[in-house]
């Protein structure tokens, strides 16, 4: 097998990498979507999505076979090309900058190919994620514009120039960290986060030296908010200011397909922040041996996590919640005892790190959007060129005094 | 690897292309727009360049292609909204109050 | 065949076709996504000869920032398909071949010249390294780098008065 894999490489490594990764991400999308609505609800003191199998966790099923049945209309007088390009163009560019994300240590092996935990590890992974992120802006004006009505056509506008605007703040806002790591290359701007100041608290480009970035990372979470349309930049295709912006004639699957990129590229974005400002797959913890425990950090959790849902499970109201909570808390607790085996216990902890991170950041995405109003479009813009942009040249121009003062 | 000169040959063709766009079409935008071509083809010849003679100045180069570029787009639209407002047309055809 | 190659001929045909619909299609707007299908192309030509920032960097401006340019201007000067003229005779007889000819003219005879300026081998599976583009960048550009500033600059207040609604003073 494994001389197999050194003469095809592709097939043996790249290509499983790439179906577990699409797998996981189009599953993480569809919760992602459940995830919101159960904290969105709770924090507007409600319960959100119940009924749909036990605590609603089917809802991401009914509403993707909602998506598949329903008719798909087209409006008259659409361009036919552009209309039907577009949400393929927003989902195809969301979902491919995953395709650069590090999700652990460089040095794998799979099948004895050593490979990076990565799909591809470009020298040049930051600037391709910024060329899919600008690229992006096509989707939003093309659909706004072939859809031949006025709400869309002012929405796709509206929302694409908020979009170039926040790009700019966007990029330079990860230069500090660019210039602290002297890289483009995302595995390497992780690896340069690692060690521990004074032994125990991390390098993480947040708390960094020479400069902390701390204005940078607040500059970047902000405007990649603005740049996924989220709330509360989300004036665009907010239902009681433009009906829903850019995406009001598009139907069933299209639609679902705009919904879907949103979500990647707020997954993306939480990829990016954890791997430029906190330090990516690295833990938190010292990795001496005195701090070995730590390893077993996510069986413990994976272990907790499945007991309290068993035990939850079990006195649920619905037989079938009964029957299928349990089974997914006896699932975490398997998964939790696999991770505690001694060869994948290492392999484990760079991925766990990573998710648990992005989990938080997805996390402020949606308590921002449950708790902040929204922008109006004028003072939305100011914002952007007035005040992130200044801040983001500013941080640039600290960053690199501080390198340079520090340089021996 | 790919000889030089089928890279050099690419960027004739697209130049070409690019000359032609500009003789035959109206519209005021798509002209502009095969200006944009004529320059993305000279960038390919910088770079083409630039790898065959093992220098970077190319590079460097078609920064400042691109650069320029950019400027001449955002007051070229701009003086092509005000030929728009002042007119009413994109043909150039149509703005001849010049010719006798 | 190598696979470097197929991947020339691939990106290449994108580009041209990109080229020929930008001359054939008739609203602007579709014109303007074949341009971005050639400067996408162009951005894989260039990576496919190790210039990867340049790639880049041509994908953010261009692709990024000047094409959504051109297309703000088409749907805010809600552009109509272009009026369907029979083409003169000159331009469908003289024209069109003189043009055809005149490229591939220069096609042939820089194809001719440049026959043996192939890089070496070593030299050409060198992959460009940022920091040694932006040394070149930085040092012995310096005067064009902070000149081109001011050229934006200049840019900049141009468009911005030339497209301001007419409130004379």
């Amino acid at each position: 097998m494994n001389e197999f894999a050194a003469h095809h490489p592709f097939l043996l490594v790249v290509l499983p990498k790439v179906v577990i990764l699409l797998f996981v991400l189009l599953t993480a999308l569809a919760y992602l979507t459940w995830f919101e609505r159960k904290v969105v609800a709770h924090i507007q003191s409600r319960w959100g999505p119940y009924r749909v199998g036990p605590h609603g966790l089917l809802q991401p099923l009914a509403d993707g076979v909602k998506f598949l049945f329903k008719e798909d209309v087209t409006p008259a007088g659409a361009d036919k090309f552009a209309y039907f390009l577009a949400p393929f163009l927003s989902l195809s560019l969301a979902i491919t900058s995953i395709a650069v994300i590090p999700f652990g240590p460089s040095d794998i092996k799979i099948f004895g190919q050593s490979t990076p935990l990565a799909i591809t590890n470009l020298n040049i992974g930051l600037l391709v994620l910024f060329a899919i992120t600008s690229m992006g802006v096509y989707g939003v004006a093309l659909a706004g514009w072939s859809s031949n009505s006025k709400y869309p056509l002012l929405g796709g506008l509206r929302s694409s120039a908020q979009m170039i605007s926040y790009e700019l703040s966007l990029t330079m806002s990860v230069v500090g960290v660019v210039l602290m790591a002297g890289t483009f290359n995302l595995s390497a701007i992780v690896t340069s986060q690692q060690g521990f100041h004074w032994g125990f608290i991390p390098r993480w480009n947040l708390i960094g030296a020479p400069m902390p970035q701390i204005l940078g990372f607040l500059l970047f979470f902000t405007s990649a908010v603005a740049e996924t349309n989220r709330s509360p930049f989300d004036l665009a295709e907010a239902e009681s200011e433009l009906v829903a912006g850019f995406h009001t004639e598009y139907a069933s699957f299209k639609f679902a397909m705009f919904f879907m990129a949103e979500y990647a590229s707020m997954i993306t974005v939480s990829c990016l922040a954890t791997i430029l400002f906190f330090g990516g797959w690295l833990s938190p913890f010292p990795q001496t041996p005195f701090w070995a425990w730590t390893h077993y950090i996510p069986t413990v959790a994976l272990a907790v996590a499945g007991l309290a849902l068993i035990a939850h499970g079990v006195r649920y109201i619905t037989a079938f919640g009964r029957v299928v909570l349990p089974v997914i808390g006896l699932a975490m607790l398997g998964l939790g005892i696999l991770v505690s085996l001694p060869g994948v216990v290492d392999f484990v902890q760079g991925p766990f790190w990573f998710l648990l991170k992005i989990s938080i950041f997805l996390f402020v995405y949606v308590w921002v959007r449950g708790t902040l109003p929204r922008f109006r479009y004028d003072q939305l813009m100011d914002f952007g060129w007035k005040l992130l942009l200044p801040l983001s040249i500013l941080n640039v121009v600290i960053t690199s005094l501080a390198i340079v003062l520090t340089q021996k | 690897m790919v000889p030089t000169s089928y890279f050099l040959v690419l960027s004739a063709i697209l130049f070409g292309l690019g000359v032609v766009a500009f003789i035959f079409k109206r519209n005021i935008l798509t002209i502009f727009m095969s200006i944009e071509l004529m320059l993305n083809a000279v960038n390919l010849a910088f770079i083409t360049f630039s790898r065959a003679l093992g220098q970077l100045q190319g590079q460097v180069f078609v920064f400042f292609v691109i650069v320029v570029a950019a400027a001449e787009a955002a007051v070229g639209l701009a003086i092509i909204i005000l030929i728009n407002r002042n007119r009413g047309t994109l043909n150039v055809e149509r703005v001849d109050s010049l010719k006798d | 065949m190598t696979p470097q190659i197929a991947v020339f001929i691939v990106l290449a045909a994108v580009a041209v076709a990109g080229a020929v619909s930008l001359i054939l299609q008739r609203h602007p707007i579709h014109s303007a996504l074949s341009l971005i299908v050639v400067m996408v192309a162009l951005a894989g030509l260039y990576l496919l000869q190790g210039a990867d920032f340049v790639a880049a960097v041509q994908i953010i401006v261009y692709g990024g920032a000047i094409m959504v340019l051109f297309i703000f201007v088409i749907m805010l000067l809600n552009a109509g398909e272009e009026e369907r003229t029979n083409s003169s005779f000159m331009a469908r007889y003289v024209g069109v071949p003189l043009g055809i000819v005149f490229t591939g003219e220069v096609a042939y005879w820089i194809g001719r010249a440049t026959l043996h300026l192939n890089p070496t081998a070593a030299a050409s599976a060198v992959t460009t390294s940022t920091r040694d583009l932006s040394t070149l960048l930085f040092r012995q550009y310096m005067f064009p780098f902070e000149l081109t500033s001011f050229l934006i600059l200049i840019a900049l207040l141009g468009a911005l008065v030339l497209a301001r609604r007419g409130d004379s003073d």
